[in-house]
């Protein structure tokens, strides 16, 4: 279950659905295809005329974005696919990740499909169902992501395909209002945070809300609370270590990174407010999680960037407005690494059309229109920020398009899913439930897959 | 979405062939075996007619069955040979331990509450004025689906801090009484006291109208002379409904056993098999689909089948019994 997809095709519905329906009244303008070749005449089209002409073809596309998004990703890609005379059927779903398995030893494997995870990509990958990327989308991606990017989607050499969306995990959210009438500072170091946190505490007010309950993902808003301490305490290549197993999971650099999470989590003086105890954090719906900033219940939620997309209707994101974020600070203010994620555009097959389409999501065009439309951040270079919906989408897209950030992808979306989608998320929600560590942590170890 | 008729001829074109064909093929099957000798009629029939079944119940089940148990033999990968490791796992590692722990109390003691919430309330309720409607209310839960009641019932466990208004019902009856608010479905091992009520509150509604049919099938003379022997409520119901009902009770058990062991859907909607509920179905479909962890999704299979196998064996050797 992907971090970045799974709210987000359950996002958006109430942020947006206005602005989606002012685009679609706006979409209603644009020329309609004549039958035929006619269409390719337009001018609009030009920009097209590199991918080719597909006529009657149809491509097909599976992925676990849904409702919204789904149809705001189909209007952004409209244009291109009646220009080049395709068909793009797309089809989201909420059981990405047991279904693709399905389709694909059923024998009926669609022709693209985004994987949030590279480590389900990888399954794939070395089970040999899937075609390696053309060198078009292997130029695209190199011109447009960091290789860091374009490590995700490689296995054994092999590159698959070229990343779409993405987001920036490694936020903090808050509200300017309140911490301005309350005279706190943003903090710039773990320290700081920490000081903040008891200031906040001694106010009677519970410094921070949470909420990691999703389903049957029920643990990811705790694993990334890990990942990004594990960035912050080992640093990157120590990340790495982990993420690969070289470390085991078990190690004391673990065991530090999930303590000093617990110091806030686990802590009942500090959470869960507006919610309960420190258990309520397993009940509450990840949705829901920094929803009681609004009122005043709480003062600090870490959450991703997406979560713009969660507040009550009438929430001002903005730097002066109701919500706003920080980034998630670590012991050296000089050293800012990013925790994110994304999605990956692999193919089954390698008809033309669908290096065709492949090779026109990993353009710079495709985000651009998609941005324009509504809420949306990609780590495309070529990709205006200015086009961002909201402040927390530009300030995501300055981050993960500046060279000098360090950006690690999400650790549970990396890892096998028998840990990053299972014992992973598991062993959180058991932690927060009462576990202590060190159970939680052998527990995850012993079923890191062997071969 | 607008369902585009014209598009979509294809497929009706081929669904009409499909359909033809299968009905032409079951003219020439029912033609040959009108054509066949007299004397050998009998026999050809049954294997022609049976063939097609047999042929499905290799192709769905037979082959299935021995893939599945291979599987169970190789890595998650299904590409190395790993022996027994993927059982080790189940009976060793504690998590795994704790998912057949479940659902041995789920399979303890779903059937048996099932049986006896049913039996006492068709007892109660037998040839009182409200009989019907009685046994209409409690058969009710049975239209909704699993999925659905597990979703009711997670509202009716709801939990939400002393300061703020309770949505749940029990939580609600608590504060009302004074208590604190409880986190129901988070503290093991009562959590899966809580999803078994749901089942029972699902089932109970099967047992009291087979059972209140079969209480009502018991002769009247039978009733009648132990009246006239002077039999008390309990003797009554000890020494001669419940022998008299006593393969209805069976059939009941036996299906609510086999119905518990496969038991995934209540679970998986009220808490994913999260806080220590997590039982063999739901396991085994997080291992083999969710985690690519083939090789012990398939183990958990293969006992699933192991656990079912006697229950099933029985029931059959009931039936004949029955019949003879």
């Amino acid at each position: 279950m992907s971090l970045l997809s799974r709210p987000r095709r359950t996002a958006l519905v109430a942020g947006t659905m206005g602005l989606a329906l002012v685009v679609t009244a706006c979409g209603s303008t644009e020329p309609k295809p004549s039958a035929g070749g006619g269409a390719s005449a337009a001018p609009e089209c030009a920009a097209f005329s590199q991918y080719g002409k597909h006529e009657g073809k149809t491509v097909s596309i599976y992925s676990p974005i849904r409702d919204t998004e789904a149809d705001l990703f189909e209007q952004a890609w409209k244009p291109f696919a009646d220009c080049v005379g395709m068909k793009i059927t797309y089809e989201g779903t909420g059981e990405f990740e047991a279904q693709i398995q399905v389709r694909a030893d059923g024998g009926n494997p669609p022709d693209i499909a985004f994987f949030p995870q590279p480590g389900l990509l990888e399954r794939f990958a070395k089970a040999g169902k899937l075609k390696p990327a053309s060198e078009e989308v292997k130029k695209l991606t190199a011109e447009g992501w960091s290789e860091d990017w374009a490590k995700y989607s490689t296995v054994d050499g092999v590159f698959y395909g070229a990343p779409l969306g993405a987001s920036v995990k490694s936020f903090v959210w808050y509200s300017p209002k309140m911490f301005t009438e309350k005279g706190w500072a943003v903090p710039k170091t773990w320290d700081e945070l920490m000081t903040l946190t008891n200031t906040i505490a001694g106010t009677g007010v519970k410094p921070w809300c949470a909420g990691i309950e999703s389903g049957d993902a029920t643990g990811w808003p705790a694993t990334d609370w890990i990942e990004d301490l594990m960035l912050r305490e080992a640093g990157p290549e120590g990340y790495d270590d982990w993420v690969s197993h070289k470390t085991p999971f078990n190690d004391p650099k673990v065991t530090a990174a999930v303590d000093k999470v617990g110091a806030i989590l686990k802590n009942e003086k500090f959470v869960n407010g507006g919610y309960g105890p420190v258990k309520s954090i397993a009940s509450t719906a990840f949705q829901e999680g920094g929803v009681p900033i609004t009122e005043g219940k709480c003062a600090l939620h870490r959450q991703a960037s997406f979560y713009a997309n969660f507040w009550p209707e009438g929430t001002k994101v903005a730097e002066d407005g109701d919500v706003f974020a920080f980034y998630l600070p670590g012991n050296d203010p000089a050293k800012k690494p990013v925790l994110g994620a994304g999605e990956f555009v692999a193919a089954f097959t390698d008809r033309p059309e669908v290096q065709a389409v492949q090779a026109y999501l990993a353009g710079a065009e495709f985000p651009t229109t998609r941005m324009k439309l509504a809420t949306y951040v990609t780590a495309r270079k070529g990709v205006d920020p200015a086009n961002a919906q909201n402040p927390i989408d530009k300030l995501s897209m300055e981050m993960l398009q500046d060279p000098s950030t360090v950006f690690r992808f999400d650790g549970s979306d990396l890892m096998p899913a028998a840990v990053g989608a299972g014992t992973f998320w598991k062993g959180m929600t058991d932690w927060i439930n009462g576990k202590d560590t060190k159970t939680v942590l052998d527990y995850i170890e012993a079923s890191w897959p062997k071969s | 979405m607008d369902f585009d008729f014209a598009a979509e001829l294809p497929k009706l074109v081929q669904l009409l062939i499909g359909v033809a064909a299968f009905l032409v093929v079951v003219a020439v099957i029912l033609l040959l075996v009108d054509r066949a000798p007299m004397r050998r009629r009998a026999w050809i029939h049954a294997t022609i007619l049976l063939l097609p079944a047999l042929l499905f119940l290799a192709i769905g089940l037979v082959v299935p069955a021995v893939r599945t148990t291979l599987l169970s033999f190789l890595s998650g990968d299904g590409k190395e040979w790993v022996g027994l490791d993927n059982y080790a796992w189940m009976f060793t590692q504690p998590e795994a331990v704790t998912v057949l722990r479940n659902t041995l109390v789920w399979v303890l003691l779903v059937p048996i509450l099932v049986t006896s919430v049913g039996l006492v309330y068709a007892v109660l309720v037998d040839r009182t004025r409200f009989e019907s409607l009685a046994k209409s209310l409690v058969f009710l839960p049975m239209a909704i689906s699993f999925v659905g009641a597990g979703i009711i019932w997670r509202f009716v466990y709801a939990y939400r801090s002393e300061e703020q208004d309770q949505i749940g019902l029990l939580n609600q009856i608590t504060v009302a009484f004074g208590g604190e608010p409880q986190q129901w479905l988070q503290e093991a091992p009562l959590n899966t006291l809580f999803l078994i009520v749901v089942m029972v509150w699902i089932q109970a509604g099967f047992a009291t109208v087979v059972l209140s049919a079969a209480i009502k099938g018991i002769p009247a003379e039978i009733v009648e002379a132990a009246r006239l022997d002077g039999a008390s409520p309990l003797q009554m119901f000890f020494q001669v409904t419940l022998p008299s009902i006593r393969s209805a009770v069976i059939v009941v058990l036996v299906t609510q056993s086999i119905g518990t062991l496969k038991l995934f859907d209540i679970v998986r909607t009220m808490t994913g098999g999260q806080f220590d509920t997590s039982v063999i179905a739901n396991e085994m479909y997080n291992q083999a689909f969710r985690y690519g962890e083939t090789g012990k999704g398939a183990a958990l299979a293969v006992f699933l089948f192991v656990l079912v196998t006697p229950i099933v064996i029985y029931q059959i050797r009931q039936r004949r019994e029955a019949v003879r």
